[in-house]
């Protein structure tokens, strides 16, 4: 493993955190679509540049997928269902920007101190580094979701639970295709999902606000 | 006809009718087509019990332990889409459904069975997961099937719990790769379950250890442990019924099948921690927590949804004690929940048409006015309520035997937390099926054969338990260590 190409992939998971830090202080939602596809652009880098160091061309398939579909047409869709439905244009939290930062933080800490102490045996420094990265970006995703109130930013929290994922299975060695495939191939349905989803909460309600669906409370009374 | 043939019927026989029942339209011919490629697929099952097993593959296989929840799944997908033809045709009468709405629901049937039965063959934890993840997307489709408010917003809950379980399942699958990749080599070798059990002494078990968390976490949600069960409840309650069946009588095993499997891995390993206390913790957790819950529904398939989760607490509990008398117990209780618990769901599917609400206080009298239904149900809830001579007695009195001689102060535990749900169900079936009735019933659609048929079952397995079924059962607990 040369200095560079260990030096490369390490910013380039690095920064996949970042962006996720970058998540969560957006309050408006179409600026955090836009950090979003920021995300997903990254993650195609991340992800051909370990098909490059690690000569498995199958993961360009994965990077080229990410970069089109999760860089350029969910964001683009998300947009325009913002727009179509009007939705609110701030992303209502449910805690104060710097708590959220904070539990980041120490979700990040968690993460590398795990990881980097699991894999202390390892041969391979870079696969150690990418599964801490890549576990800090699942646990901002899981946190993004639990305190964002509107649909909209719940979907785009998974989704960037989803790039952790994928982070995690491109930087384990040769990890088949068929997975890799199936991993981005499942978010595509996932999406079909939340799309259904929308229309038909828009069906019957004039908001995806999920507050408004809140009155009902589990139990029929 | 030989294995191969039937494996592939298992799984071809679903994914063609969800294409066939997606093109045809009206739902009268659909929902018996429905039945019939239910119950092909469940005579491809019995015979993969009786032919001689194909080899394991990369991605598939068949084995003493997944045998035993393929038959069942099957059977339970035959007898509740048998239930389903009878039941929603009414629920176009009503207007809570239309016909596109039958179509996409009939297709998503055989979807839903396509991806129980791939999980439950796979061979590999990377196509598991895949199917594991097709089954739930298409169960939250169809939890939302009637699009009013409480299903939209049940089936959301559903949906992002559900992905997030399963999103920590992937991160596990991953890391039991990485875990694996530097015994076996990279690629395909190192995903296959038959080859990771085999090599599984040698595997890092720090690794392991921290893969199995995300699993149980992640595949646990799927089973309802609590406290990730969140989304139980709700989906059930405001799904069609036939699907409430579907998803506590199966998709609730297929995820506990799941989490079987890994913790057979950690078994194999050691070194690695024990994957028992764990599961142990969460079993009881799930099981007194849903017992105390009990108390409190308003909601009568709410209430059998709490039921599932109390049951799901049982049966990891006895997986994770362990040992061949608590895996036997095991298997027999998850055998028995399935059946008695989708039966309670036929039943209920007929008396919330018949009283057109699911409020338990607005439901008297059964017994009186529809006595073959009234006493089914009060059959069935007695039996998941574990009274003897039921199947669920044999196996919850088993589980109960077995912890007392290995760790007597958990049986107390769980012995009381059996006693509360016993208590709650009584109560509320009292209610239910005795006293005056309430008016203004409406007739009853629904067939009753399916009810009666797994009564049988559950009561003369309770009786007297085959020795064909009991060697089959011995086998397969030894297998699961």
């Amino acid at each position: 493993m040369h200095g560079l190409e260990f030096d490369i992939a390490h910013l380039l998971a690095g920064s996949l955190v970042l962006v996720s830090f970058m998540m969560i202080y957006q309050d408006r939602i179409y600026a955090l679509l836009n950090t979003f596809a920021l995300q997903a652009v990254l993650l195609a880098l991340a992800v051909a540049w370990q098909a490059w160091i690690q000569e498995a061309h199958h993961l360009y398939a994965s990077a080229a997928l990410a970069l089109v579909f999760k860089g350029v047409i969910v964001p683009w869709a998300l947009h325009r269902i913002v727009q179509r439905l009007g939705i609110h244009r701030e992303v209502e939290t449910v805690a104060g920007v710097v708590p959220t930062m904070l539990a980041g933080m120490g979700l990040v800490a968690l993460s590398i101190l795990l990881m980097l102490q699991l894999t202390a045996a390892a041969e391979n420094p870079l696969a150690r580094e990418d599964l801490a990265f890549a576990l800090s970006v699942i646990l901002l995703g899981m946190l993004m979701m639990v305190t964002r109130r509107n649909a909209v930013t719940q979907v785009v929290g998974f989704m960037s639970l989803e790039n952790g994922l994928i982070l995690a299975a491109a930087g384990a060695q040769g990890m088949p295709l068929v997975v890799e495939i199936s991993v981005a191939f499942s978010v595509l349905i996932a999406m079909i999902v939340v799309g259904v989803f929308l229309f038909r909460i828009r069906e019957r309600f004039d908001s995806v606000d999920l507050e408004s669906l809140d009155e009902f409370r589990g139990e029929r009374r | 006809m030989t294995g191969a043939d039937a494996l592939a019927a298992v799984l071809a026989l679903p994914a063609g009718g969800a294409v066939l029942l997606a093109l045809l339209p009206g739902y009268r011919t659909s929902a018996w087509l429905n039945v019939a490629t239910s119950f092909m697929t469940f005579a491809a099952a019995a015979g993969l019990l009786v032919l001689d097993r194909p080899p394991a593959g990369d991605f598939l296989q068949v084995d003493d332990l997944n045998i035993v929840f393929i038959v069942l799944n099957t059977f339970v997908g035959f007898t509740a889409a048998f239930f389903s033809a009878s039941y929603i045709g009414h629920e176009l009468e009503i207007g809570r459904v239309t016909p596109a709405n039958l179509r996409f629901y009939h297709a998503m049937y055989q979807m839903m069975m396509f991806g129980m039965n791939l999980a439950l063959l796979s061979n590999n934890i990377g196509l598991m997961w895949v199917a594991i993840e097709l089954a739930t997307l298409t169960t939250v489709l169809m939890v939302g099937l009637y699009r009013t408010h409480e299903a939209l917003e049940a089936a959301w809950k559903y949906f992002i719990l559900g992905s997030v379980g399963i999103a920590l399942a992937l991160f596990g699958t991953i890391l039991v790769y990485v875990a694996a990749q530097p015994v076996l080599g990279e690629g395909m070798p190192s995903m296959v379950w038959s080859n990771l059990i085999a090599a599984a002494p040698r595997f890092d078990p720090a690794m392991l250890n921290v893969a199995f968390v995300f699993l149980l976490v992640g595949y646990g949600t799927k089973v309802g442990l609590a406290p990730f069960h969140a989304w139980l409840p709700d989906a059930h309650a405001e799904g069609p019924t036939p699907i409430s069946a579907v998803l506590s009588g199966l998709l609730l095993n297929v995820a506990l099948y799941a989490l079987l499997r890994f913790k057979l891995l950690m078994a194999a390993n050691e070194t690695a921690v024990a994957p028992g206390p764990l599961m142990i913790a969460l079993g009881l957790l799930s099981l007194v927590f849903a017992a105390l819950m009990l108390y409190h529904r308003r909601d009568i398939k709410r209430l059998f949804a709490y039921s599932s989760i109390e049951h799901m607490g049982i049966i990891v509990f006895a997986f994770g004690i362990g040992g061949p008398l608590a895996n036997f117990a095991g298997l027999l209780h998850m055998v028995m929940h399935s059946l008695t618990k989708s039966a309670i769901f036929f039943a209920v599917g007929n008396v919330t048409q018949i009283k057109g609400t699911q409020k338990l206080a607005d439901i008297r009298g059964l017994t009186q006015s529809h006595p073959v239904l009234g006493w089914g149900l009060v059959l069935a809830v007695l039996s998941i309520a574990g009274m003897p001579p039921s199947g669920v007695f044999m196996s919850e009195f088993l589980v109960v035997t077995t912890s007392f001689a290995r760790m007597p102060a958990l049986a107390l535990i769980l012995v009381l937390g059996l006693l509360l749900a016993f208590g709650a169900l009584l109560m509320r079936l009292s209610g239910i099926a005795f006293g005056a009735p309430s008016d203004g019933d409406r007739p009853m659609h629904g067939s009753l054969a399916p009810l009666w048929l797994h009564l049988a079952l559950v009561y003369l397995i309770g009786l007297h338990m085959p020795q064909a079924m009991v060697s089959w059962f011995q086998t397969v607990a030894a297998m699961l260590g």
